[in-house]
């Protein structure tokens, strides 16, 4: 009897298993860290396989005489409830706790103890460690392309501005606020990409987009006295034939020679590069991707055959296919559909087709946010006599919208993650630039150092993201 | 009655948007393929293709046709899927289930591996598996062998390959082994209907499925033999493996890319459809005298299987599709050698790139029709 007794520990002789129940465990700890920092071993005396798995065995039976339900003492309760419910678990346990401390020795010496930061040349890498003097030289690369250094100010200050223009909703005063949805729809897209044109890609471009504001503004202004019946068709319809006037019969002569005047130097979309073209890619394709697939989504629910039949094979047509065929699709494809003079730039071209495929994406989730609505709210606002976009933009939308934030904040992240695959179209990223360094012969056989950063970089990037989507979701969550 | 002029209207205008892009573009590319003097037709994938293909399954080079290339390279995208689908399943699974343990550790460990290979692009992680970790293992003359017969190495990884004599007999005996576990289920199934007695269906089947296989080697005269990779010398520092089957390390590369990457959303969908099924559910079937066995098998994986399979079939599509990234690593698959090799030589773009993306989208629409059906299928009946 009494050796079952020592076999299974109770709380009569507490203390006594407690101990060296405590000793054991930490005696099996102490010996695999002396192992891996100091490389001690203490049961070197023993045959090495023994040696090998013997603290695990003495950090089973330690953690074993420690589990003791209800023992009163709190701390003991909160381990055994945590860590060590049955053997099964204690075991893993102590796997995962001996195989983070074998792991860190060798982990801290490559990022940290024998990794090499200083000097701005291959030689100084002679430790085993990680060389980050690679990183610290092609840093400028890494994040702006080929983007000449001297332009480089372009895309800080551009993107510093685009950042505080972002968040001008914090700031802004309640009286404010019902215009926020207005200027982050319209407005701000507007500027950030005047910013991209002027100036990141700065030359004559401006001046050309200059007809498409000029267009926009007039057609405003004509809008505001048109019927609100036929609104919709105008704003389609006008602007595009004001910018056509605009720019091939009114002021084509005028404007060309304007344009020749070239405040800033002019850099092809060929040479932007590194993580600066991830975020440009991203933005521009986030921007662009949510009205299309709102209006994909709301096509395919919609009562009017044609257009659900064409939302719906425009939705399964993009889901079906690879991102990297869509790719291929706009650079040797495309080019055949166009007439022989019409030339679509690189990176217009890639922002298009990544759009479109995201949007499809953002549709589908979109289109569950709005089947998870109760007919009621359609009578409802119905019954109030709203036609179908006022419906949709102050009773539909704001619901379902709130209901889909983390699927859309899903794809989002999607398209951060899919923007590397732009080199197959030849524009280098910040992926496409490590792999272009990795084979410069004078900084061979640094493809390590190179993919962690990236990875480090993504990592913090997209774990922000789908963290703050997290907190907005939470914040919007309203009982129904 | 009143033609009703405010539904017909955006129907007209989409219709006519939609068809003036199209006819613009093929206006266009008629006039663009007239101007290179190239006429439309696939009259080309029977033109012998030239180039060769350093991995494929069926025989292969430059005598073969183009049709057959395109063979290869989906034959070389399928098996990459399923080896992709098949590890992904494996680790979705551990992991979703540890991210469900009580164990602290474990759930923390499960927690950071998901969060940190979902948030890291695939093209970063295939980059890394091939160009940094895979280029960290030895030359082939300085492999160490694992248990003997299997060589890991920079060339890739070299497995003994079985020899079939007689394959057929043994397949047949395998689907008949098969054929006849249905059988007993259904048998079992009646049977505990109409007299309310269980059948071991588990144990008769691993027995049938031992006891056939073993038959077919016993009667059927079908055998094997082993084929072990053997290292041979090409040229003074130029070493290879002879015989056995070589994985190359553009296939391990990705498939280890893609599953690890897979798991981490497989992992989700089994966490969420284990949570999905409420505390409830298990209480009210431990209630009425389940022993736990009976409740994870007869009341919670019947109702989580229902919220899993649907995602998890998504992922499996996505692995799919993503796995056409095997161009930036030149793994042969159908992207890389049809849609790039073979269109480099043809130069018929629209032709291969419409047959590639029509080949996928089969693919993915085929399995969404399947999964419409399914999801009807067990969709709760509610009154």
């Amino acid at each position: 009897m009494n050796k079952i007794k020592i076999l299974s520990p109770n709380k009569e002789n507490l203390y006594t298993y407690l101990y060296s129940g405590i000793f054991l465990f930490s005696f099996s700890v102490l010996d695999v860290s002396l192992n891996s920092f100091f490389s001690l071993n203490l049961t070197g005396f023993l045959p090495s396989s023994i040696s090998f798995i013997l603290p695990l065995i003495l950090g089973f039976i330690g953690l074993y005489l420690i589990r003791i339900e209800y023992s009163g003492i709190k701390k003991l309760d909160l381990l055994n409830k945590n860590i060590n419910t049955n053997n099964f678990n204690a075991f893993l346990s102590l796997i995962i706790i001996f195989v983070v401390i074998k792991a860190s020795p060798p982990l801290l010496s490559w990022f940290i103890i024998d990794a090499n930061i200083a000097g701005d040349s291959k030689d100084v890498c002679t430790g085993t460690g990680a060389c980050w003097t690679y990183i610290k030289i092609w840093f400028n690369r890494f994040m702006y392309g080929m983007y000449p250094n001297a332009e480089q100010w372009r895309i800080n200050l551009s993107f510093i501005a685009l950042a505080f223009l972002g968040s001008v909703g914090y700031f802004a005063s309640e009286k404010f606020k019902k215009y926020l949805t207005l200027y982050y729809v319209v407005i701000y897209p507007i500027i950030a990409f005047l910013f991209i044109f002027f100036f990141i890609s700065g030359g004559p471009i401006f001046f050309d987009f200059s007809y498409g504001i000029i267009a926009a503004v007039i057609s405003i202004i004509i809008g505001l006295y048109i019927p609100s019946k036929f609104k919709m068709y105008y704003f389609i319809i006008v602007p595009i034939t004001l910018y056509i006037l605009l720019k091939y019969v009114l002021f084509y002569e005028v404007l060309i020679e304007l344009g020749k005047l070239e405040a800033l130097e002019w850099v092809e979309t060929g040479a932007w590069g590194g993580l600066s073209l991830t975020f440009i890619v991203s933005f521009f394709c986030l921007i662009f991707c949510f009205p299309i697939g709102l209006f994909l989504s709301l096509g395919r629910r919609s009562d009017l055959p044609i257009i659900k039949y064409i939302s719906i094979g425009m939705i399964e047509f993009w889901r079906g296919v690879p991102l990297i065929t869509v790719l291929f699709m706009s650079s040797v494809m495309f080019p055949m559909f166009l007439p022989e003079d019409m030339f679509i730039d690189k990176l217009v071209r890639v922002i298009i087709a990544i759009s479109l495929f995201e949007a499809a994406y953002v549709a589908e989730v979109i289109r569950g946010g709005l089947q998870a609505l109760p007919r009621g709210q359609y009578d409802a606002a119905k019954s109030l006599g709203m036609g179908y976009w006022k419906m949709h933009i102050f009773v539909i939308l704001p619901q379902a919208l709130k209901l889909v934030i983390p699927g859309i904040a899903n794809t989002f992240l999607a398209l951060v993650k899919d923007t590397p695959l732009i080199f197959v179209v030849g524009l280098l990223e910040i992926v496409g630039m490590l792999n272009l360094a990795k084979t410069n012969p004078q900084w061979l056989g640094f493809a390590m150092e190179g993919y962690v950063f990236a990875s480090i970089l993504f990592f913090i990037i997209c774990y922000t993201m789908s963290k703050y989507s997290y907190n907005l979701e939470q914040k919007y969550k309203t009982e129904r | 009655m009143k033609l009703d002029y405010k539904n017909l209207l955006p129907q007209i205008i989409t219709l006519l948007a939609v068809v003036l892009v199209f006819g613009f573009f093929s206006y266009n590319a008629q006039v663009n393929m007239e101007n290179r003097g190239i006429t439309f037709g696939y009259g080309f994938l029977s033109q012998e293709s030239s180039f060769d293909v350093q991995f494929s399954l069926i025989e292969f080079d430059g005598s073969h046709s183009y049709f057959r290339a395109y063979l290869v390279g989906l034959l070389n995208t399928i098996l990459v899927s399923v080896i992709g689908i098949i590890l992904a399943t494996i680790i979705g699974v551990v992991v979703g289930i540890a991210r469900l343990s009580k164990n602290y550790l474990i759930e923390k460990t499960a927690a950071v591996y998901v969060e940190f290979f979902r948030n890291i692009p695939l093209l970063l992680q295939i980059f890394f598996w091939y160009f940094a970790a895979l280029r960290a293992l030895p030359l082939p003359q300085d492999a160490e062998p694992m248990l003997g017969v299997f060589f890991l190495t920079i060339k890739g990884f070299f497995v003994p390959a079985f020899i079939w004599n007689n394959l057929d007999i043994f397949i047949y005996s395998v689907i008949a082994a098969i054929i006849s576990i249905i059988f007993v289920k259904i048998y079992a199934r009646k049977k505990q209907e109409n007299e309310g007695k269980q059948t071991p269906v588990l144990f008769i089947s691993i027995g049938l499925l031992l006891i056939l296989p073993l038959l077919s080697f016993l009667i059927g005269g079908s055998s094997f033999s082993i084929d072990i990779p053997v290292i041979k010398q090409l040229s003074k520092s130029g070493f290879t493996y002879e015989g056995g089957i070589g994985l190359p390390p553009e296939l391990i590369a990705l498939a280890l890319a893609l599953s690890l990457y897979t798991a981490t959303f497989i992992a989700e969908c089994v966490r969420a459809g284990v949570q999905g099924v409420g505390k409830g559910q298990k209480e009210a079937a431990a209630s009425i005298g389940l022993t736990p066995n009976q409740v994870l098998k007869l009341v919670i994986m019947p109702q989580a299987l229902r919220i899993i399979i649907p995602p998890t079939t998504n992922q499996y599509l996505n692995l799919t599709k993503n796995s056409s990234l095997a161009a930036a690593i030149a793994y042969p698959d159908l992207v890389l050698i049809f849609a790039g090799t073979a269109l480099m030589q043809t130069g018929r773009a629209i032709e291969i790139v419409s047959i590639t993306m029509l080949t996928y989208l089969t693919l993915s629409i085929s399995i969404s029709i399947l999964m419409n059906w399914y999801n009807k299928k067990i969709a709760i009946k509610e009154k």
